[in-house]
């Protein structure tokens, strides 16, 4: 099919409309306006619902009526909206509904600024809202991927009757690449919505959509209904790339925009005749443990790369379990790293062998 | 012989379960009327109503219709999210004076504002009845409550909020009403207003909202006919009981 | 000779005493001689030939306690 070349935000907006969303609520913030803005034009035009409510908290909490209403819904905020939306999510969760949160990270914490980060990393994998719950995450690296994952997100979600959110920075918002929108996506197996509060009573029982369980027992067993759809995302559906791992000696871990950073590095670095390897974890949660299986032996340093001040860190430890020391590089508040500062860390690190 | 015909029976709308309310508290009465609307015009097997936070936040399990349980104050952007994707259901919201008039203000505000065709049902007792008896926005002045141990004080905590003639003011509201249930035939006018707002929905002519003066015998420290009794007396003549807005008027019937 | 008669679900009730206050005709109070299985004191009519099947009570029961019939005599 053909490439259209479109900014982020506006593709992912459009990405969502061909993944079957029927509805988006949201609220303006900087760096993701471009989306509600599109949508506000091309869902009534597509004889979908677009509404801009009075805040993030009377957005999700749309997207929780919707999405208990049996409808594909959407949202989309950036890093001070997506905080204020965490009791939703954590209803949303609670409750099992589907719905589809993109995030497009800005510098924090508070208001912070409006330039790209990844400071959202640790709200975003470890839960913001209370209670027993997490969010499938995704982390797309290109204006193509995020448009095949966001099509692909809204299965995704009535699968594990979960929200997914998609993760990216402000840079991924605000850039322009040529898309596909009309690529293949992965198939779920989906099974019909018997539980959504429809209101069309007529052939069954009515449903209630709700988190409350007053008794203990009772929510203990709803918390390990929940804990086995994200044992099964652990199990089966961690998603990552590997790059550039034939012998390997250094291995950089970064996601979205900071992996096509390193990717830039890789190169240079292959010019001085340093072989590195970049893991690229696609989803953040689960976070995907299994590619530290696959790393080759000649790898002997891991260098972490973020846009915060290393919320990834800890994960890559858990998930390395002690096989190479692991360093860290990172800019924040808005800061882009450029590839050279990438270089100069790896030469650090290969160079004096130092050690974090 | 005399043959028997039913006066009044407990209505379709309501389930089997035993109501978790305080003795003679007004909720069931409420209750009642808005289950009784919903069968009358027929509309009840397409309802989906919008459970809140408060005393009545389980009843989820006692409207016979589809229910949503929303966040404390949140019911009414949950029932906009409802009613856009679902516009030939019928959506209510039924809310305490914590959760609209509290935290739940901007929602009640802006779902009004939009024109959304919702139906609120906001059951004002002047406290917080679920959490152990806090004042209330629309806590009255001088009201002793657990955390206005002296009174209610304009100074520090300023004057009660009424809800249905703010709601009036904005454009976006079709109608607006505050009733009370104190009696048999305030209870039928409370249910004729509740009749109007729904067919009001019903015909695709925006939004709604119904202003109970209920009350808390718990809480006040008071028998249920006592409280209603105060109610009358206290309540109604800072919370005047009528119509507040009606953009129908003039309209043909 | 009644006009009707009321139906009491007599474990439903809480005896919140809410109902004896609007019966035109008086005949309703709480029968301290009895409680249900929740510990509560139930209604019962005290002259039940004196009912006018109004339904002022079952309209302000918070609980759908109270069920009212009237008796309509047949058509000849």
């Amino acid at each position: 099919m053909s490439k259209v070349l479109m900014k982020g935000n506006e593709a992912m907006a459009l990405a969502a409309i061909k993944g079957g969303c029927e509805a988006f609520y949201g609220y303006p913030i900087t760096p993701q306006n471009e989306l509600p803005e599109y949508l506000s034009k091309h869902m009534a035009l597509n004889g979908k619902v677009f509404v801009q409510a009075e805040s993030e908290i009377a957005a999700i909490n749309m997207v929780y009526g919707a999405a208990g209403a049996g409808a594909r819904v959407l949202t989309s905020s950036s890093s001070p909206g997506i905080a204020l939306k965490q009791e939703g999510i954590s209803y949303l969760a609670g409750s099992e509904l589907p719905a589809v949160i993109i995030n497009v990270m800005r510098g924090g914490p508070g208001l912070g600024g409006i330039q790209p980060s990844q400071s959202d990393y640790k709200q975003i994998t470890k839960g913001g809202g209370n209670g027993d719950y997490y969010l499938y995450a995704l982390a797309p690296e290109t204006l193509q991927e995020a448009v095949n994952l966001i099509k692909e997100a809204f299965d995704i979600a009535d699968y594990f009757r979960n929200p997914v959110i998609i993760a990216v920075d402000g840079l991924i918002g605000q850039m322009m690449e040529p898309v596909d929108l009309d690529q293949d996506i992965q198939s779920w197996d989906l099974k019909p919505k018997t539980w959504k509060a429809d209101g069309n009573r007529k052939n069954r029982d009515k449903n209630i959509i709700n988190s409350l369980y007053l008794d203990p027992y009772d929510l203990e067993d709803h918390n390990n209904h929940l804990k086995a759809k994200y044992d099964e995302m652990k199990e089966k559906h961690q998603r990552y790339e590997l790059i550039n791992m034939k012998d390997a000696e250094i291995v950089v871990i970064a996601y979205g925009s900071v992996s096509r950073i390193a990717r830039s590095a890789i190169e240079i670095l292959e010019t001085k005749g340093i072989k590195c390897g970049i893991l690229r974890p696609i989803t953040l949660f689960p976070y995907p443990e299994k590619a530290f299986k696959e790393l080759p032996k000649t790898v002997k340093n891991l260098l972490v790369v973020e846009m915060s001040t290393g919320q990834m860190v800890d994960d890559v430890k858990i998930a390395d379990e002690f096989q190479h020391p692991i360093h860290f590089y990172g800019r924040t508040g808005g800061v882009i790293p450029e590839a050279q500062e990438i270089v100069d860390k790896v030469l650090e690190i290969v160079g004096g062998e130092k050690h974090e | 012989m005399n043959n028997i015909e039913t006066v009044y029976k407990k209505s379709e709308g309501l389930t089997d379960k035993y109501l978790t309310y305080c003795p003679g508290c007004t909720h069931g009465i409420i209750h009642k009327i808005v289950a009784e609307v919903l069968v009358e015009l027929g509309i009840l097997d397409h309802t989906i109503g919008i459970a809140s936070v408060g005393c009545s936040v389980l009843n989820y399990d006692f409207f016979s219709c589809d229910m949503i349980q929303a966040s404390h104050g949140r019911a009414p952007a949950v029932a906009t999210g409802v009613k856009r994707v679902r516009p030939n259901n019928i959506v209510f919201t039924y809310q305490g004076d914590g959760d609209l008039a509290s935290i739940g203000i901007a929602e009640a505000i802006h779902a009004a504002h939009r024109g959304e065709n919702i139906t609120i049902i906001f059951v004002n007792n002047a406290i917080y009845g679920m959490t152990g008896g806090q004042m209330a926005p629309t806590t009255l002045i001088g009201q002793k409550t657990t955390t206005s141990p002296n009174g209610r004080d304009e100074k520090t905590q300023g004057l009660p909020l009424r809800i249905a003639e703010m709601i009036a003011t904005i454009p976006g509201a079709t109608y607006v009403e505050r009733v009370s249930v104190h009696n048999p035939q305030n209870v039928r006018k409370a249910k004729k207003a509740v009749m109007k707002a729904f067919t009001i929905q019903k015909e695709n002519k925006g939004f709604t909202l119904i202003e109970f003066i209920s009350t808390c015998p718990v809480n006040w420290g008071m028998t249920p006919k006592d409280a209603v009794d105060w109610a009358v007396d206290n309540m109604i003549p800072y919370y005047p009981l009528g119509v507040y807005k009606d953009k129908t008027v003039g309209e043909e019937k | 000779m009644a006009k009707g008669r009321i139906i009491i679900d007599t474990e439903r009730c809480k005896g919140c005493n809410l109902c004896t206050f609007y019966c035109p005709v008086n005949i309703l109070k709480l029968d301290e001689t009895t409680t249900n299985s929740k510990g509560y004191t139930p209604l019962m009519t005290t002259d039940p030939d004196k009912c006018i099947a109004c339904g002022f009570c079952a309209i302000m029961c918070p609980d759908s306690v109270i069920t009212v019939e009237k008796f309509v005599k047949e058509a000849k």
